[in-house]
Formats: structure tokens, C-alpha cells, sequence
């Protein structure tokens, strides 16, 4: 290679790594239109999730096929990046195989890599097919008609081309290895447990045409990896970046355990008081913006949510294990996470195109997304939340929009709003006398 | 069977100087609805012949707030939970037993934030721990050998996991437990949860206590056994759409006991 090489592949990088911060910045941003939420107590219990169902997917095997094949995915995913490395520096200085002087560790690497490589095509083969021929019911749910759908294969075909391309680079270099006497700087280095059975594909090509084929591999690979890079903010593949923080700052509590709204304990305890004054009420900030109560929109919401929106990579779980669709209900809780991110990604492109401020739109996730009938088929039975394997919960998202169409609408169906006035009148959902709670003792 | 059943108050209780060891929290349910009724007695029935020094609330007793607050209605729930700890507070009550999962959850999970910090458990685990203490015996009795599937409540399980201390009374009851294809944390909701309870369900296809109820015919169980007043008339109702009421009987844990052994 020449110079012109080494600097095609630094502005190659830079454009890469340099168009992936711009939108991990964007995402960022859009994370924070979200309420605070402080999830930074316990570290320890914090991190032990992150090592436990992040990096040692712990939950994602309790479905044991699809298990299995994701860590073999995300193993090839994480080491084969180790080569990466090589294939950064490589171009970069020019330079060819540049940890081959790491002698028999090398070798123990590159064959690991291929071997790894091979398992992660059977594994996407089958993933492919899951979704395309089987057709499991998760997969064939209309939440993922349209882009989703296709999202999804996009994926499994990137991996298939990058992990052929990595598998064609070493064929083509164990090829030119092999040339008697040695070829150009083609040293002999790696081994290649996989790639020595496509070698032979290169028999009767005159070495000269193999080496450029070797480089192609080698750009094509690099420019697939970059392209795969940016494709993440585009499609439903963040998961594999923000499962770390999402596992990291997830909900602690007992999955039973409810927020208790501040806003809402300040004034009822205010309405407890015999003593409050209700007109001593301190003057608040007259620019502060009233706030409301429950979520009507992303902003309502806190910022572990909208991450949680973000880090949903639509495998269904959660629906599949939902009661209420699992019985023919609207809800599907998948579509909950894929709602939200829909409007979060509107909302910031509001905010793109008016230069870094919100303009009204008339419209909001409840409604235009989510309607009523889906937040009110949900029986907050926490299966959604059990099954997810990076720890989203759509249930705090549906709970928090009920709070909006209750405090804020009064738009509960009418015989949950018959249920609340029996609570407020006599202490009970139903229409029984406070002063007959005891009456089971004497009855027979 | 005319029978006496010991139910001091707390406000009786005072009045006589003496604390108990233990609340017993009634709920809406176990109060008012004929069929959970029966299940607050069985239990009544079991701490009476375990000696336990418990107390009621009784007339003082209001509904902990669960399903306003599942409905969303943050206000109403607060409004019921900073009344219910007042009262209870006053009276310094330190432990609680429920036979609901869902005032369970909340007085356990959510009440402490808003001052109600109180040891609670449900009264699976504390028979369980009666039993462990030696308070209390378990038979089989007419059940011994029986075939019983369990079917976890979605607020004793997921939301605490509570999933075994049902399970160790129904094996000292020398019934053969036939476990559903979903069970414990994969356990399907009986469609009571989240106030839905309350109200008709939204279009479907299924209601879900028919498709829970299927999952507990297939272990063909003589007894479904259930943990919560809520799952127990979902599951009733359940086996009356598949018109097996006459061979299957729904069962709380605490009924289980208390009939086994003729209390």
C-alpha cells in the first residue's frame, strides 16, 4: 500500500467514527427530553445486573434456542472485534498482519476468529430462517409490519456479508501464504481452521488478481464494519451499545413496587393537615411550567424510559408472554418501546429543523401512538417486564400514561371511575358500609 | 357448623392494654366478597388453633389503595394509604399478614416511602413460618395423594417472588403438585390485575381467565389452588366457562389447611 492508501482509510475512519458520534450525540440529547429520575443509587447491585444480564445474558437464555445462537452471535460479535484492531492499525501504518509477531497466540486468535465466524453464520442461517420460514409468532406479528421487519434482516444479512468477507480475506491471504517461496509480503501467519477449506477457490487464479482480491476483502470488510457502525442509530440494533447502560439503571425495586408520585404525597398531605394554611402555599417560580401528572407525551416521561425506548431491539418477548395479547387484545407491549422511540426520533427532528427548540406539533405519543384502548387493556401483571432480556419495563410507561388520562382527563372507563367514587366514599371498590367490614365474623 | 371464631380488634386490644403479635389486614376482598370470606376464616380458623395473638382492624379498616393506584389515580391511593398509616401508626403496629397479594404489594412495597414502614407478609409465608416454628401442624388429610396445580399470583410472585412458601405447604399436604406449562416467574395472569378487575375487558378474542384456566386443566387437576382472592374468582369463574365446577375445586392455600384438617 501507499500513501494514498493510509489516507483514503484515516478519512475512511474518521467519516465513520465521525457521523456515529454525531448521532450517539443526537441520541443522547434525545434520552434527556426526558423527566430526572436519580438511578444512580447501589452501585454494587447496579453493576452486578449489567455483569449478569448485559455481558453474561442471563436472561436472554431462559428461551434457550434463541439464547444460545444470541451469545454465540454476541461472542463473535465482541472477539472477531479484537481483529478489528489489527485491521485499524494495518491500515492505518501500512503495515500487514501487525500482531503476527505474537507467534502462536496469533495463530490461536485467527483460528478462534474463524471458527467463531463459522458458528456466527449458522447462527444468523437459523435466526433467518425463525423469522422468514418458520415464521414465529413473534416475529410474524403485525407490530413489525413494514421497515421493522426488513430492519431485522438487514441485520442478519450485514452479519453474513462481514463474516463471509473476514472468512474470504484469510482464504485469499492462507492462499497467497502458501505460494511456494513465499509471496509479496504475504508471511506466513494465522491459522486458518475454516478458511482452508475456501482456499482452494483461488487454485488456477494468477496470485497477482488473488492479491487484489485480497485487498477488496480487506476494504470491503472495514467499509461493511463502518457501514454497520452507522446503520445502528437507524435501525433497532442499538442494543447491542445501550443493554449496558439500560441494565445499569434499571429499576431496583421489587417489580411490584409503583413509583409514589411527589407532586401528588405534597398535596395530599397538605389536605391532611388541619393546621395547613391552603393560601400559605410558597409562591413557586411563575416561569416554571405546571407540572403534570402522569405522561401524555416523551417528555412526561423519565429519561430511563426513553433510554429503555432506545435499547428495545423488538424481539417480541415481552408480547409474546402478554396476557392481553396473548387473548387478542390491542396491547402489545413491543409496541409500547416502538412507539415511543417513533415519537422520540419525531420530537428530535422537530428540534433539528427549528434549531434546538421543541415547536409544538399537535400531537403526542398518547393518541397519535398509543391509544387508550391498549393502556387499558394492561392487567400490570409484570410478564412484559420478567421477560425482557436487557430489563425494559412498558409497564411503567403504560402505568404512567394512565396516570395522565385519570389525573389529568378524568377519561377512566366508567366503571373504574364507579370503582374509585366506592373507594372514596366507603373505603372499598365496591358498594359496601365502611362500618360492615367485620360483619364475616358472625356469619356462617 | 356453628363455630366461634377468636377475631379481636385492635381498638379491643388496647383498651385491654395488649399488643399482638401480628395484624391480620383483612382487605376489601376478604371482607365483603362471599367467596374470599370463606377464605379469611380458614385463616382465622388456623391462627385460632395456632394460638397467634393477631387483631383486625375491622370498621377502622380501609382499602389500601392498590387498584386506584393501578388505574392511575395517584391521588385517590395516596389519600387511602396516608390514612390507612395513620391509623396504623397509632395502634404501632410493627407486623402485618395478608391474605391479598395486591395489599400485600402495596403496604409492603409501597406504603414505607409515605411513612408505613411495617414488616409485611403474605399469609402463605407466615404459615410457612408458623409451620417452621413448630405453631403449626400440617396434614393431608382428605387430601392426602390429590392431584393440585398452583397458580401464582402475579403480585406474590413476579412482583415479590414469593414462589416458594406456597409450594411448601402444598407438599405438607401430601398432594401430588403438577406444576403448569407457565408457572412461577413464567406464570400467566389471571386477568384480575391492574384494576382490570373492575371493569369488562377490551376486544379480544379470549378472555384471559379462560386461557389460564386452560392452562390448569391440562395438569387435570382435582384442586386448583390459589393464592389471592382476585385469582380465585378468576379461576372460579374459569372452570364454570369449561363447566367443570362439579369434578374441580378452586382452593385458597389457607383453606387447603384449614380443611384438611377439619378446623
Amino acid at each position: 500500500m501507499g500513501y494514498l492508501d493510509n489516507i483514503l482509510f484515516a478519512i475512511l475512519l474518521i467519516l465513520g467514527f465521525g457521523y456515529f458520534y454525531a448521532n450517539i450525540k443526537k441520541i443522547v440529547r434525545n434520552i434527556n427530553l426526558g423527566a430526572d429520575v436519580n438511578r444512580k443509587d447501589n452501585p454494587k447491585a447496579r453493576l452486578k445486573n449489567m455483569a449478569l444480564i448485559a455481558l453474561g445474558q442471563s436472561k436472554m437464555v431462559k428461551r434457550p434456542v434463541a439464547g444460545i445462537l444470541h451469545i454465540i452471535v454476541y461472542a463473535g460479535f465482541i472477539i472477531i472485534n479484537i481483529e478489528l484492531l489489527e485491521i485499524i492499525i494495518d491500515g492505518l501504518f501500512g503495515t500487514h498482519r501487525v500482531f503476527a509477531s505474537l507467534g502462536t497466540t496469533y495463530d490461536v486468535l485467527i483460528g478462534s476468529f474463524e471458527i467463531l465466524a463459522l458458528l456466527v453464520l449458522v447462527a444468523v442461517s437459523t435466526f433467518w430462517t425463525r423469522r422468514n420460514i418458520i415464521r414465529l409468532k413473534r416475529f410474524a406479528n403485525k407490530d413489525l409490519a413494514g421497515f421493522p421487519k426488513n430492519d431485522a434482516n438487514y441485520i442478519l444479512y450485514f452479519e453474513v456479508v462481514l463474516m463471509s468477507l473476514f472468512l474470504l480475506m484469510n482464504a485469499s491471504d492462507l492462499h497467497l501464504q502458501n505460494i511456494p517461496g513465499g509471496f509479496s509480503h504475504f508471511i506466513k501467519a494465522g491459522s486458518f481452521p475454516v478458511s482452508q477449506f475456501i482456499e482452494p477457490l483461488f487454485n488456477g487464479v494468477s496470485s497477482d488478481f488473488v492479491m487484489l482480491l485480497n485487498e477488496l476483502f480487506w476494504w470491503l470488510h472495514i467499509i461493511g464494519i463502518l457501514i454497520f457502525m452507522n446503520y445502528l442509530y437507524f435501525s433497532k440494533h442499538l442494543h447491542i451499545l445501550l443493554a449496558f447502560p439500560n441494565t445499569y439503571f434499571a429499576d431496583l425495586n421489587p417489580k411490584g413496587q409503583l413509583d409514589n408520585l411527589e407532586s401528588v404525597t405534597n398535596e395530599v398531605k397538605m389536605m391532611m393537615d388541619p393546621n395547613a394554611d391552603p393560601y400559605a402555599a410558597a409562591p413557586v417560580n411563575e416561569n416554571a411550567v405546571p407540572s403534570k401528572f402522569g405522561a401524555s407525551d416523551i417528555q412526561d416521561l423519565n429519561w430511563v424510559q426513553l433510554m429503555n425506548a432506545y435499547t428495545c431491539t423488538e424481539c417480541g418477548r415481552c408480547t409474546s408472554a402478554c396476557p392481553a395479547n396473548i387473548t387478542g387484545k390491542k396491547l402489545s407491549p413491543r409496541k409500547i418501546m416502538m412507539a415511543t422511540r417513533d415519537r422520540i426520533e419525531e420530537v428530535g427532528k422537530n428540534i433539528d429543523s427549528n434549531k434546538g427548540i421543541f415547536v409544538p406539533d399537535n400531537k403526542s405519543l398518547l393518541n397519535d401512538y398509543i391509544t387508550p384502548e391498549e393502556l387499558w387493556a394492561c392487567t400490570s401483571c409484570n410478564a412484559c417486564v420478567e421477560e425482557c432480556p436487557v430489563n425494559i419495563s412498558p409497564l411503567s410507561i403504560i402505568m404512567d400514561m394512565r396516570r395522565y388520562l385519570v389525573m389529568e382527563q378524568s377519561a377512566a372507563p366508567t366503571p373504574i371511575n364507579a370503582m374509585m367514587t366506592n373507594i372514596e366514599n366507603n373505603g372499598a371498590p365496591w358498594q359496601y358500609n365502611q362500618q360492615d367490614r367485620l360483619n364475616w365474623k358472625n356469619e356462617n | 357448623m356453628s363455630e366461634v371464631l377468636i377475631v379481636p380488634t385492635m381498638a379491643e386490644m388496647l383498651s385491654q392494654g395488649k399488643q399482638p403479635e401480628v395484624l391480620f389486614w383483612v382487605g376489601c376482598s376478604g371482607s365483603f366478597d362471599d367467596r374470599a370470606k370463606k377464605i379469611t376464616k380458614a385463616f382465622v380458623r388456623i391462627l385460632n388453633r395456632a394460638n397467634v395473638s393477631f387483631a383486625v382492624l375491622g370498621t377502622e379498616e380501609s382499602c389500601s389503595g392498590d387498584p386506584a393506584k393501578r388505574a392511575g389515580n395517584e391521588f385517590l391511593f395516596q389519600m387511602q394509604a396516608m390514612t390507612n398509616i395513620e391509623v396504623l401508626n397509632a395502634y404501632e403496629v410493627k407486623k402485618i399478614v395478608t391474605a391479598c397479594p395486591h395489599c400485600f404489594n402495596t403496604l409492603k412495597n409501597e406504603y414505607p416511602e409515605l411513612g408505613g414502614k411495617y414488616e409485611v407478609c403474605h399469609h402463605t409465608e407466615f404459615l410457612k413460618s408458623l409451620l417452621d416454628d413448630g405453631r403449626l401442624t400440617i396434614e393431608g388429610g382428605q387430601f392426602k395423594g390429590k392431584k393440585i396445580t398452583f397458580h401464582d399470583p402475579c403480585y406474590l410472585g413476579r412482583a415479590n417472588n414469593v414462589y416458594e412458601a406456597p409450594r411448601d405447604l402444598i407438599q405438607k399436604l401430601d398432594m401430588e403438585l403438577v406444576e403448569m406449562k407457565r408457572s412461577r416467574a413464567n406464570g400467566l395472569c389471571c386477568g384480575a390485575g391492574g384494576a382490570q378487575m373492575f371493569k369488562d375487558s377490551e376486544p379480544g378474542s379470549k378472555e384471559i381467565n379462560v386461557e389460564r384456566t386452560e392452562d390448569a386443566l391440562e395438569t387435570k387437576p382435582d384442586i386448583i389452588a390459589a393464592a389471592c382472592p382476585f385469582c380465585n374468582t378468576m379461576m372460579t369463574d374459569g372452570i364454570k366457562n369449561k363447566e367443570k365446577e362439579g369434578e374441580i375445586k378452586v382452593l385458597d392455600i389457607a383453606e387447603l389447611i384449614a380443611n384438611a384438617q377439619d378446623l
